[in-house]
């Protein structure tokens, strides 16, 4: 388990990430999820121990990553962003070296070493020069040096940016197949990746949570969530006295359809679980109004909305002037589409965030 | 420790680092014992020794440059810190492992003393207690080399300032001929030392309060001492440069006598330059 309290970071005046907090529970995989810069690689740095955070504190399974690094550090595999591999070493010789400075047993050595290698695929190079390895395989060998150790928690930063697709689905399925054995971290920027394969999202932006739940839950969290389109010929503004009128309606925005006259579109945003009401509702009701309806879906937001919506709050709160709903742990911020107003809370007595360029620059850290 | 020391001597034969230091001092030891002992005709092995001290310019820093600006180049660094090792042992691990190609090459030239023996008569133990302390001086350069390596990602760039401290060393007890032996003098070298304190403070804690802090509090001790009695500073900056320089305190174990102080000297050097050397590798997790 890993606990994680009140981590900041700052870089000279720039705060890379802020009164972070949460806890890794053993035996799921969680996935890290922000925009380039929010601070992922980051606080991955600090959770591993190759960074020192400026205030706050990390505990592995209750030892304090400084205070007893030894240890804390056996129990997490960590493969940075960018795989720390010697070039000009053979992968066997490679993880030999990580083997004895991990601290495995002589005897167990040679068995672990070929146990992982079995495990992410690499037997077959074994014996070649990593620096004449492709990429995917070189992924391969940086993930079987975290493996080594057989520690409880794996922690993989961006483990299949600059992949090809095919080398992506291979290495998905094996995070999956670790995630049996082990807790699994791994940050990403894509969204696909991270619903795929994890358990538990957390949304970093600007160096902030502002989202931990699972996949589905965040995609309830929109409570906006669900969208009617429609198409229909008639008028259209019948079609808005009659939204009107429905609770479960929250706004509806219409648009002339291009080319057919007396053609328009329209979206409706329900509330989740009453779209069929309302499209039954609706339907019976533009065919006395006389309207002809052409189509009508549903559709419900997928994560990628939800993770825009919350990055993208972030960043109109920090236009405002750095007002904006204070995240806490498990925090389910309401997007600001909602139709429900939502209480502008308290101003964050927070110290000034860098800039979004600023953020940037840091980025890759 | 022992996984660091074991990779850092793998990693010196798998690139050539570590035959290009051992060929380099083989050959001058081989081409100055020709010289001095086969051609000149002389029976003591420890001037062949000091003849090629200089040697030590040249493959210091090629045999230092790798060992922690190629890791940051490569971004292996990641690796040092998320080991479970602790960076007093990743330093010492591979000083060891340098220290030890500088010990086989020695090995090599141990057996010179003895091949000489069948043709006269050598001093063994003058001879073996030079040889000795080259093994001391050339590991108290390697930690000067190691540090430079650790304050840059760019092995060129810590080669090159390694070279050029190793150089200024070497002529320093030259150039202590020259320099002025006046009390004035002294105070004006004892300021550009206490700047570099100051500068040295600021590289690794990056805060100008506490760099200026310790130059001031330095500079007004000199100065206290200066206005007491200024005889103190007459004839230090000649003997300081002289006491500074490595290669001159090496030339002292040549004339026969095996002086403890130079040994414990080159120890403190080492200790000094790889506690910079740790200090330097734990800065980045700090600040980076």
């Amino acid at each position: 388990m890993i606990e994680v309290s009140h981590l900041t970071k700052k870089y000279g005046g720039h705060t890379a990430i802020s009164d972070l907090s949460f806890t890794v529970e053993t035996g799921q995989i969680y996935g890290f999820l922000g925009p380039n810069g929010a601070g992922k690689s980051t606080t991955l740095n600090i959770l591993t121990g190759c960074l020192a955070a400026t205030s706050g504190e990390v505990r592995i399974d209750g030892l304090d990553i400084y205070e007893d690094a030894d240890k804390a550090k056996r129990r997490i595999g960590y493969l940075p962003e960018i795989p720390p591999l010697y070039l000009h070493e053979t992968p066997a010789e490679y993880l030999r070296f990580i083997a004895e400075a991990k601290g495995v047993p002589k005897k167990e050595r040679a068995e672990q070493i070929r146990k992982v290698m079995e495990v992410t695929g690499i037997a077959d190079v074994a014996d070649r020069l990593i620096k004449n390895l492709s990429k995917g395989y070189r992924q391969r060998v940086g993930i079987a040096q975290a493996l080594l150790g057989n520690p409880e928690t794996i922690i993989l930063d961006e483990p299949t940016v600059g992949l090809d697709p095919r080398q992506i689905i291979e290495i998905r399925n094996l995070i999956r197949e670790l995630g049996k054995e082990h807790t699994v971290i791994l940050s990403s920027h894509i969204l696909s990746e991270v619903q795929e394969v994890c358990q538990t999202i957390l949304i970093l932006s600007h160096g902030r949570l502002v989202a931990c739940d699972t996949p589905e839950n965040l995609e309830k969290l929109l409570s906006s969530g669900t969208v009617v389109k429609i198409k229909a010929a008639g008028d259209a503004q019948k079609l808005h006295s009659l939204a009107a009128e429905m609770p479960a309606v929250l706004a509806c925005e219409s648009s002339s359809g291009e080319g057919e006259e007396g053609v328009f579109t329209a979206e409706l945003k329900v509330r989740t679980g009453e779209e069929d009401e309302v499209c039954r509702n609706l339907s019976l009701a533009l065919g006395k109004e006389g309207i002809a309806l052409l189509s009508m879906t549903a559709e419900s937001a997928s994560l990628e909305d939800v993770f825009l919506e919350l990055t993208r709050e972030e960043d109109a709160a920090q236009e405002d002037g750095g007002t904006k709903p204070v995240p806490e742990e498990n925090a389910k911020p309401v997007p600001e589409e909602n139709a429900e107003p939502v209480p502008e809370n308290e101003a964050d007595g927070e110290p000034d965030r860098g800039s979004a360029a600023q953020e940037e620059k840091e980025d890759g850290e | 420790m022992k996984a660091i020391y074991k990779h850092e001597m793998a990693s010196c034969f798998h690139t050539l680092s570590g035959y290009i230091f051992i060929s380099f001092l083989l050959f001058f030891a081989g081409i100055f014992t020709y010289a001095y002992n086969l051609h000149g005709g002389y029976a003591s092995f420890q001037n062949v020794l000091g003849g090629i001290t200089f040697v030590f310019l040249v493959i210091v820093p090629i045999l230092t440059m790798r060992s922690f600006a190629e890791e940051k180049h490569q971004k292996t660094d990641t690796l040092l810190y998320s080991l479970p090792v602790k960076m007093p042992q990743v330093v010492l691990g591979k000083f060891f492992a340098l220290v030890t190609i500088l010990a086989m090459a020695l090995a090599v030239v141990a057996l010179i003393p003895l091949l000489l023996s069948a043709y006269g008569n050598v001093n063994m133990a003058s001879s073996y207690g030079a040889l000795i302390g080259f093994l001391f001086l050339g590991a108290a350069l390697i930690s000067v080399g190691l540090f430079t390596s650790s304050l840059t990602d760019s092995q060129a760039v810590s080669a090159g300032v390694c070279f050029l401290l190793l150089l200024v060393n070497y002529f320093l007890s030259s150039l202590s001929q020259y320099a002025s032996s006046t009390s004035a003098a002294a105070l004006l070298l004892s300021t550009v030392l206490v700047i570099m304190i100051a500068l040295l403070f600021w590289m690794m804690t990056r805060s100008s309060y506490i760099s200026v802090l310790v130059g001031l509090v330095l500079e007004a001790v000199l100065l206290a001492l200066y206005v007491i009695n200024k005889d103190w500073f007459s004839n230090t900056v000649p003997s300081i440069m002289k006491k500074l320089s490595l290669f001159d305190s090496y030339n002292t174990l040549l004339n026969g006598v095996f002086d403890f102080t130079v040994i414990v000297y080159f120890l403190t050097v080492m200790v000094f330059f790889l506690f910079l050397t740790v200090q330097s590798m734990e800065k980045r997790r700090w600040s980076d």
